[in-house]
């Protein structure tokens, strides 16, 4: 049985960069992912990061912009840590490798994104998270001897010894379809988000949320769960992304009458407002009419030079060419916004730290929380990195003192079971996995989305709950251990629809208009009853419900236009 | 919305020995999409509505996690980054008479229709389906050229000032995806499946042009020395033509090349740098391949095509005399009179000159192989396509040699 002091579950970015940190005070550290760590889904962050490394910026700056950014939902304490612990982290990265662009004189440069004051977001091309993602990843081959990678082990679930604390996992490992304990005296889960709950959403296919649910069904509550991004400039139909980079060169946004319509909503600012204020502005001119007939809207990367297009926005050159038949530097992209990004997530503090002792959680399945009801672009680089390594260290730490528990078999037996009561199941007893998933998609891209109401919530959570029960006995076709992809795709249904329920739990209790949630039937921003965290706990009849303050250091609530 | 038919070559565990594998075969999907969706798109659908053991690795879906590559049509690449009515195409092209019979796989569908192939990548050993072992090869490959930066050890305050150009160019290396599409299609590996490869090779030029790189000569000494390093690249363009992301990889070889033989000057022992000098100064002097000088000058350098054979490139001949002889016997070497020094014709009127001053811009001006500065990629495909295949022609000839 694999024994690790510090078990690190997930390796995109926020993993590696935690399992780094915790290798390097000497712990024992193993990092399992359900596909080879390059796969992971911090690949695809092709803007950049943020850091108030610029002489004429600070991190109170930076800070400011994403609490107003996450429209005060966002703890300012772990905002503060975040944005102080930034320009260190930049330099380190670069220290490691990270080619990050250069001004003419050779220092970092920087280009504009949305919702920040000042140009403070450090870049490679549009290929960031991809560049950063695989120098850690040559890190952690050069550290092979420190780190155990194992690549293409599935979790199925999270153990916990007699007193309740998190104490391992049950892996599976994908190309044998042999089941194992892993035991470890910390697991930090770092899975990612849970987009694949939306249908079309930029996230990956891997992206459902496995370590949110897992947390969730040992005990660990979930925070802010209906806070979900949709990102302004998605490729209609396929939810490809398109880099806010673009605006951030400077592209224009327009509808079909030509007008840049970002004008009327966000005077200043224009395109690069944040996130939430433009995704509403599009989705405002396509539901009156002022969009395309296949709703969208168009995004207008032409007024940008060539040669800093080739440069600086090569991927998007590629997508446009490859997925949408555009050459963006001829003609005007269509868009849309679609689902993006999960600012909810495992609750926990500022070392990453969840209310199962033992258990951790940071980057996109955590939540902090740094953004609030609204992440600003950029700043999902810097939670995983920050927030990783901040894990990683405390759980390290934490090993230290510690030893191991007892953790009993009872929890891989269970597994094991569950996986062959599904392969078990015969052809045509219930649905196909892949149906209910398709529903449970298209439900959640039409009732919670940019705007809700509590007819097409409750429409929702009825439509997830009763596909809970169809899953039960929804059946799979692969009966075989080598690569059962079958199988694990079952296990990532119970986990996305776990996940969707919060969602909608959430969204439908929150009855204000704040960030990324936009009420139709209570359009204000109600401070007084709602600047709290909603907190959901899994209770026998579904989530229950509980509140946790949002932490203010010094920034008062206040209106907030761009 | 259209009908497409994916052959798909499958392969599963034996059932008796979950270690070893079945025969492999082929298995029909009909799937009905829109020709802009993708080929993975495809797979998927097939996967979700008919059947769900069809393994394939997928992500993204947008071509940037490298989980997909297979062979479509014969092609190496990015199921998802093929669209399924180009690849329909693609295999109307290739076998215009879908009926006739000869080709190892049938290419009909029964109905008159030519179906879109999908294989499991080449040079990787399969594990099920289009599921390849890629830690055996490509990761053993990527792990071979020290693939982390080796600094000074000690970092300064601030970031390293480096020329902004610089990181621009690594760029474009770093943009590799290690989908393994290159390595899948290498032709070169195919025959040496110890050659450190496309993607690996690459991977090292993402150091060796990195100034915050200390270990520069090193690398490039390690790389140049091995018997399966820089020099056993045969110049076929099959991994510039199966590069999903632009990285070039050959181009990225080609470059290694310059640093070690031209700017390193390092002499390598596997007379690679040489050999490929011979190249140069004959098609310098005379504008297209006299083959009866190859080994000579590649083995003797500085003689100019006078014909003064040293020790050395007499022992050199004799030593490739095998594998001349080989590819007499398999039809390979058609013309025998290339072999006869001499009678190599000159090109017509003042070609030469104009081959002269190409040499002299070359020389005179050091053009980079890298779209990410100079710009531009595709704009006349046509001309790129026709280039690539002139080229495929020459490693073919260079192999004979």
């Amino acid at each position: 049985m694999p024994r690790h002091d510090v078990l690190v579950i997930g390796a995109g970015l926020a993993g590696q960069r935690a399992a780094l940190a915790a290798a390097e005070l000497g712990v024992s550290v193993a990092i399992v992912s359900k596909v080879h760590p390059v796969r992971s889904h911090s690949n695809a962050a092709q803007g950049g990061i943020n850091a108030a490394l610029g002489e004429n910026d600070t991190w109170e700056s930076h800070a400011f912009d994403t609490v107003k950014g996450s429209d005060y939902l966002g703890d300012q304490d772990a905002i503060s840590i975040m944005c102080k612990e930034a320009p260190e982290e930049i330099l380190h990265l670069e220290h490691l490798g990270v080619p990050f662009h250069r001004n003419a004189e050779g220092k970092l440069g920087t280009r504009a994104f949305g919702g920040a004051s000042q140009a403070r977001t450090y870049y490679v091309a549009d290929i960031t998270g991809q560049a950063i993602m695989h120098v850690l990843y040559e890190q952690l081959m050069k550290y092979s001897d420190k780190v155990d990678r194992y690549e293409e082990y599935f979790t199925t679930a999270l153990a916990l010894d007699d007193n309740g604390h998190c104490c391992g996992a049950v892996m599976r490992n994908v190309r044998d379809g042999s089941m194992e304990l892993f035991e470890a005296k910390n697991v930090i889960l770092a899975t990612g988000g849970n987009g694949q709950i939306w249908r079309p959403t930029t996230n990956a296919l891997i992206c459902t949320g496995d370590g949110i649910a897992q947390a969730y069904r040992i005990g660990a509550p979930l925070m802010d769960m209906e806070m979900i991004q949709y990102h302004p400039t998605t490729l209609a139909g396929k939810g490809f992304l398109i880099t806010e980079g673009a605006r951030g060169e400077g592209a224009h946004l327009l509808n079909a009458k030509g007008e840049r319509f970002m004008e009327k909503y966000a005077p200043n600012k224009m395109e690069l407002a944040s996130r939430d204020v433009v995704s509403r502005a599009e989705q405002t001119e396509i539901n009156e009419g002022r969009g395309f007939p296949d709703g969208t809207v168009a995004l207008d990367i032409t007024v940008v030079p060539k040669k800093r297009i080739h440069e600086a926005l090569r991927e998007i050159v590629l997508v446009g060419r490859d997925f949408a038949g555009v050459d963006i530097t001829r003609e005007p992209i269509r868009i849309k916004p679609g689902n993006h990004y999960t600012m909810g997530g495992v609750k926990t503090d500022t070392d990453g730290a969840t209310e199962v002792p033992g258990l951790y959680a940071a980057g996109e399945c955590a939540c902090v929380s740094v953004h609030g009801g609204n992440r600003l672009g950029a700043n999902s680089l810097l939670d995983t990195l920050i927030f990783g390594r901040r894990a990683g260290v405390h759980a390290a730490t934490r090993a230290k003192g510690i030893g191991f528990s007892r953790v009993s078999k009872a929890v891989l037996t269970d597994e094991e079971r569950q996986i062959e009561s599904i392969i078990g199941r015969e052809r045509g007893s219930g649905r196909r996995v892949s149906e209910i998933r398709k529903e449970l998609g298209e439900t959640m891209d039409k009732y919670v989305a940019v705007f809700r109401d509590e007819e097409g919530l409750t429409k929702a959570l009825e439509t997830v709950r009763r596909l809970k029960e169809e899953a039960k006995d929804a059946y799979i076709d692969d009966k075989g251990t080598v690569f059962n992809q079958d199988v694990l795709g079952a296990l990532e249904l119970g986990y996305m629809l776990d996940c969707a329920e919060c969602a909608c739990v959430g969204a439908l209790h929150r009855t204000e208009s704040r960030g990324a949630q936009f009420r139709t039937d209570y359009p204000e921003r109600n401070d007084e009853e709602w600047l709290k965290h909603i907190n959901l706990r899994r209770g026998d009849d579904g989530p229950e419900i509980s509140y946790s303050e949002v932490t203010i250091t010094e920034w008062q609530p206040a209106e907030r236009t761009y | 919305m259209a009908t497409y038919t994916l052959r798909v070559r499958r392969q599963k565990p034996a059932e008796d020995n979950d270690q070893a594998l079945a025969e492999p075969y082929w298995e029909d999907f009909e799937v009905e999409l829109d020709p802009t969706l993708s080929v993975l798109d495809g797979l998927l659908q097939a996967k979700d509505q008919q059947d769900g053991s069809l393994a394939v690795r997928c992500s993204c879906r947008a071509a940037i996690c490298g989980s997909c590559g297979v062979k479509i049509n014969g092609q190496s690449t990015l199921a998802c980054k093929t669209q399924i009515g180009e690849a329909q195409e693609a295999a109307d092209r290739k076998h215009p008479d879908v009926d006739a019979g000869g080709a190892d796989v049938p290419r009909s569908n029964g109905n008159g229709n030519n179906v879109i192939t999908v294989e499991p990548m080449g040079n990787m050993p399969v594990i099920k389906d289009l599921v390849t072992d890629m830690e055996s090869t490509h990761w053993t490959k990527i792990r071979r050229v020290t693939p982390w930066l080796l600094d000074d050890g000690n970092p300064p305050e601030r970031e390293r000032i480096v020329p902004p150009e610089s990181m621009v160019d690594i760029t474009q290396t770093i943009a590799c995806i290690q989908c393994g599409a290159c390595v899948s299609s290498c032709l070169s590996m195919e025959a040496d499946p110890d050659f450190i490869g496309p993607a690996a090779l690459a991977k090292a030029y993402r150091f060796v042009g990195d100034p915050r790189d200390v270990d520069t000569e090193a690398r490039l000494n390690d790389l140049a020395q091995d018997p399966h390093g820089i020099y056993d690249c045969t110049h076929c363009f099959s991994c510039v033509d199966a590069c999903p992301k632009g990285v070039a990889p050959m181009d990225q070889i080609m470059r290694l090349r310059r640093l070690a033989g031209h700017d390193h000057d390092i002499d390598d022992r596997n007379n690679g740098r040489r050999h490929e000098t011979a190249f140069v100064k004959i098609i310098e002097k005379k504008g297209t391949l006299d083959e009866s000088l190859l080994l000579q000058e590649s083995y003797a350098q500085g003689i100019k095509g006078k014909l003064k054979p040293s020790k050395a490139a007499i022992k050199g001949l004799l030593g490739s005399l095998p594998t001349a002889i080989r590819g007499i016997k398999t039809g390979k070497m058609r013309s025998l009179p290339k072999l006869i020094p001499g009678i190599h014709p000159k090109l017509p009127g003042d070609a030469q000159d104009h081959v002269k001053r190409i040499y002299k811009h070359a020389e005179e001006h050091r053009e980079e192989l890298n779209l990410y500065i100079s710009g531009v990629e595709d704009d006349e495909p046509a001309e790129v396509g026709a280039s690539a295949e002139t080229t495929v022609e020459n490693a073919e000839e260079r192999r004979d040699s």
